[in-house]
């Protein structure tokens, strides 16, 4: 017991905000102001050029700038980001992947610049990139050469850096690409056993040192609406981690087997309808990962409520984090000690969750692993199946969505009375002017150095040598962070996943509204097609470097389901590459999904180069996370319709696409 | 849109002019019964492009799963780089129940959309049986009169393996370590032995040495129970082992097909004619079935018939065209 009478109560988790944007001057003075509302934590978010290894003056990084997280491109960037900020006293986290070796060796670099040894340093670099080939999307390079770079960063840092968290395995964006609680905590110790397995490969760290690797794996897990269930998610999650890490790896000590986990709460469920509803949501979802103290998430980051909308702005971020401090320290959640040792209930559905996860995740073993996994495109296939079974269950109204597809009806919001003032906006400017200051920063360094430097990386790299110190070497010598990977390109090459939408299959129902309304659209494309003398062709294509492609994968599936021949390109293509396909696959209509809010930049490029291409009649319909206003400027530059998280009907979009096939047709 | 002069039409796709190659293949999956005089006419056009008779036309066939599609882009980066063009027909099943497909190809492809020498095109089955369709074969030869090289990709073992055939110079089969059925067929002698084995995801080498191996035993096996005896005695199929994701083994692979491709530089023409001969009764036999045949004097009259004709300058559809009229007006007089 405290003193005065208080019960002790247990240390509160880290408090973090993900946040990022525009430069790294302006996401510094954001870093402080959240640091000054009590947030206890950093959490990086990166624009989409550093996360995918391009500069700023890159063809492919157009748009993309300071979109979604602040552009990082060479040891100065990272000064600015941690200006006035000591990192000795930080506890950083960053969402950083194919990259990650080289935002830490920068990292690093900065700290030695303040004079901070880097062995104190704190935070997470989050590593985990075989879930990029499933759900993010910011890959670079083959499944192999992912490996090495993940596990050259554990076996550095675990000596080095010892109280760094070099990986966090994350279920987290399964469970947005639309993973079951079950698929969610397989694919997670899938993913742990595969890159345990390659650490031990490597032979770098001896057996019996091998429980300080285990100790510093920790997990990044989303936390959705079914709030019970998810609380014995987690508590799965810790039965299953101390099974695997005693008996696979045989780690004998309890410290080190312990299930170390941050969170984000589900961003899938937050709605563009009545959205001030999601701060309920967030707060529920919440609770599934404090309420237990022997699964607690000993890190969290929360949504804002109007994430479906746009950019949060720090208002509602500081939201969000309220409601953390008020969970936290005004509630007695923290003085008791697990409220369901010994509940029936949860035991039950524990062990449930327990057992069905234990059989998939020998099913993935036995298919040859998370890696082959990835490969053969079988677990993507997964989740793209589960994914779209959630989606037909809301349509369908099965599956209740508050303000979506039930109690629809409401009072008009203040809060979103002047919508486009509810969101923040990214100065359009940012792009050129850190072009600009980047083309500086490469007058004012020293050339050989940087050459140098750089072919140390590609020699390193063609070996089976450890590539952090030569990253770091190459921090402090100004490399960029599109050099860096340009270098190991060349010597590795790139990756394109596997889609998971050819083979995914679909139940769907055989009678009812539902399957009526199905059975009406093939009609209507059937018909279409003896008019047309052949069947209608629909392109669906991802320009930008945004890796969320669920919302492309399941349209390309809806299409294929009422009878489209789908063309579908997976994430990252070029809007060069969109009108070269649509040229030489002879399509009738383009969809582009763009989730980085850059659809301005990159729509009204794809339209003028149709345009230009002499394919100016084809019609082109987008979906993303588009405000209205932006929606009006894309309509009035030639884009047939705009679709936002508001229309989870997909029959409807597939009837308006029908639409314009057919009236593009009745005008030839 | 007018209706617009084949010849014309012809010498754009012959200059590779991508607009004109993409409005004849968009021509030949045209399945209204007007259009059928058109796409007969270009093909008519086409027939005697100079690239035509040079060129290559590789079919490349396998079970699912097993990286086509990127051992498919490899390839063609592969021949770009040796400064030859490549025109890509990629054909993936239709779903029954709706009619609509997928075709995901290009999602495994990173290509440089300004290469001029270079052209994708997905295809679907459209319900037909069999893997590669009326207008997959007639794509091939669209794309065969504007690049040097047309590779021809389709899922599946059998009946689109045997489709492959008819519009093929080069069959190369696909496999990757471990695809047993695949040996069993082989060895029964109920797979055609291809010109080309490749074993892909060939990453692992002891699994692929292994696989190359136990292929090598198969193809022996099947020769012994005298599958093959139609086939060509002096070539021996080559195993070539790739990783089309790290882009290993593929300058073997291109050699090998060059190889293959001087094998039967005699016998061209001939094979090529063989293959159009038994398109013709395909595409007729699916149209009219074993009736139309019968009509017409059964399997043997047909293919001497068909031989004639060809040989007399007549192209496929055209001829099948033909046929299926002297069957209608045969069923007018019984």
């Amino acid at each position: 017991m405290a003193e005065y009478g208080k019960p002790e109560r247990d240390r509160p988790w880290i408090m973090r905000t993900y946040s990022g944007h525009s430069t790294a001057t302006a996401s510094n003075e954001l870093y402080r102001t959240n640091l000054a509302k009590g947030q206890t934590g950093l959490s990086v978010a990166f624009d989409l050029p550093t996360q995918t290894g391009y500069d700023p003056d890159s063809a492919l990084a157009r748009g993309e700038v300071g979109k979604v997280g602040v552009p990082v491109s060479h040891i100065g960037d990272m000064r600015a980001l941690f200006d006035g900020l000591p990192l000795d006293q930080m506890n950083t986290s960053m969402t950083i992947n194919a990259t990650a070796v080289w935002l830490l060796s920068l990292y690093i670099a900065t700290a030695e610049d303040q004079g901070v040894d880097h062995h104190v340093l704190r935070g997470t670099t989050q590593n985990d990139i075989i879930k990029e080939y499933l759900s993010r999307g910011t890959h670079i390079f083959p499944p192999a050469a992912s490996m090495r770079l993940i596990t050259d960063l554990i076996t550095y840092t675990v000596d080095e850096v010892p109280k760094w968290n070099p990986i966090n395995i994350c279920s987290y964006h399964l469970q947005e690409a639309g993973a079951t609680p079950t698929q969610e905590l397989a694919y997670a110790l899938a993913t742990a056993i595969g890159v345990l397995d390659a650490v031990k490969a490597t032979g770098r760290v001896p057996d019996e040192e091998f429980g300080k690797v285990v100790a510093r794996m920790s997990f990044f897990v989303n936390a959705g609406i079914r709030f019970v269930e998810e609380l014995c998610k987690m508590r799965a999650f810790v039965e299953l981690w101390d099974r695997v890490t005693r008996e696979r790896y045989g780690v004998t000590d309890a410290k080190q087997r312990r299930f170390r986990y941050g969170i984000q709460v589900n961003s899938l469920g937050l709605t563009e309808q009545q959205p001030e509803n999601n701060m309920i949501r967030i707060v529920l979802e919440m609770l599934a990962v404090t309420l237990s103290k022997d699964a607690r998430a000993r890190a969290i980051q929360l949504p804002a409520w109007n994430e479906a909308l746009g950019l949060p702005r720090p208002w509602d971020q500081q939201w969000s984090l309220r409601a953390q401090q008020i969970l936290a320290y005004e509630t007695d959640l923290l003085e008791y000690d697990d409220l369901f040792n010994g509940s029936a209930v949860v035991e039950a559905k524990t062990q449930q969750l327990v057992d069905s996860a234990w059989a998939e995740v020998q099913e993935v073993l036995k298919r040859g692993g998370a890696v082959q996994g990835v490969e053969t495109g079988y677990i993507k296939q997964k989740l793209v199946e589960s994914n779209a079974a959630r989606l037909r269950a809301i349509e369908a109204g099965e599956q209740v969505v508050v303000g979506v597809n039930k109690y629809v009806e409401g009072a008009p919001s203040p809060l979103t009375e002047n919508l486009d003032e509810a969101i923040l906006t990214v100065d359009p400017e940012v792009d050129a002017r850190q072009r600009a200051a980047l083309a500086r920063w490469k007058e004012s360094r020293d050339d050989a150095a940087v050459d140098a430097a750089l072919a140390e990386i590609e020699r390193v790299a063609r070996t089976d040598e450890n590539l952090m110190s030569a990253s770091i070497a190459a921090a402090h010598a100004g490399v960029t962070t599109g050099e860096w990977a340009n270098t190991l390109r060349q010597v590795w090459g790139e990756y394109r996943a596997p889609t998971g939408v050819a083979g995914a299959s679909v139940k769907a129902s055989r009678s009812g509204a539902a399957a009526e309304k199905i059975a009406g659209l093939r009609k209507r494309l059937d018909a279409l097609e003896s008019q047309m003398g052949r069947r209608a062709k629909l392109l669906v294509g991802k320009p930008g470097l945004d890796g969320h492609s669920n919302g492309a994968e399941q349209i390309a599936i809806k299409a294929r389901d009422v009878g489209f021949d789908v063309v579908y390109e997976g994430i990252r293509v070029s809007p060069e590459q969109i009108v070269a396909s649509a040229l030489e696959e002879g399509v009738h209509l383009i969809g582009l999904s763009i989730l980085s809010g850059s659809h301005l930049a990159l729509v009204p490029e794809v339209v003028q180069r149709l345009r230009d291409a002499g394919l100016g009649d084809i019609p082109v319909v987008a979906g993303g996370i588009i405000p209205e206003a932006d929606a009006e400027r894309l309509r009035a530059e030639g884009v047939a319709a705009v679709y936002t998280p508001k229309d989870f009907e997909l029959d409807n979009i597939m009837s308006d696409l029908i639409d314009l096939v057919d009236r593009q047709h009745a005008a030839e | 849109m007018p209706p617009s002069d084949p010849s014309e039409d012809g010498l754009r796709v012959m200059s590779a002019d991508k607009a004109a190659i993409s409005r004849a293949l968009n021509l030949v999956e045209d399945r209204r019964p007007g259009s059928q005089a058109r796409v007969a006419a270009l093909l008519a056009a086409l027939k005697d492009a100079p690239k035509a008779a040079g060129g290559h036309r590789v079919g490349l066939t396998g079970p699912p799963g097993v990286g086509k599609s990127t051992l498919t882009a490899a390839l063609a980066r592969c021949v770009r780089r040796r400064g030859r063009t490549v025109g890509v027909v990629a054909v993936d099943p239709s779903s029954i129940r709706s009619g609509g497909s997928l075709l995901g190809d290009r999602a495994r492809m990173s290509f440089d959309p300004t290469d001029a020498g270079l052209f994708v095109r997905s295809l679907a089955t459209a319900g037909e049986v069999g893997g590669l369709t009326y207008a997959a074969n007639s794509a091939v030869r669209v794309l065969a009169s504007a690049y040097d090289m047309v590779v021809v990709e389709t899922t599946g073992v059998g009946q689109s393996e045997v489709d492959v055939v008819d519009v093929a110079d080069t069959v190369v089969l696909v496999i990757q370590p471990g695809s047993g059925d695949v040996l069993q067929f082989l060895k029964a002698g109920i797979m055609e032995i291809p010109d080309i084995l490749v074993v892909n995801k060939a990453d692992q080498e002891e699994l692929a040495r292994r696989a190359v191996a136990d292929l090598r035993g198969a193809i022996q096996t099947a020769l012994a129970v005298g599958a093959g005896a139609e086939q060509d005695s002096d070539w021996q199929t080559p195993i070539v082992a790739t990783s089309a994701t790290q882009g290993t083994g593929m300058d073997a692979l291109v050699d090998a097909l060059e190889q293959h491709r001087a094998h039967i530089q005699g016998t061209l023409v001939a094979r090529r004619r063989q293959g159009e001969v038994s398109w013709v009764l395909d595409l007729f036999s699916r149209k009219h079935g074993e009736h139309g045949v019968s009509t017409l004097g059964g399997k043997a009259e047909l293919q001497a018939l068909a031989e004639r004709e060809l040989d007399g300058g007549e192209t496929p559809l055209a001829l099948c065209e033909h046929l299926s009229r002297d069957y209608v007006a045969a069923l007018g007089t019984t």
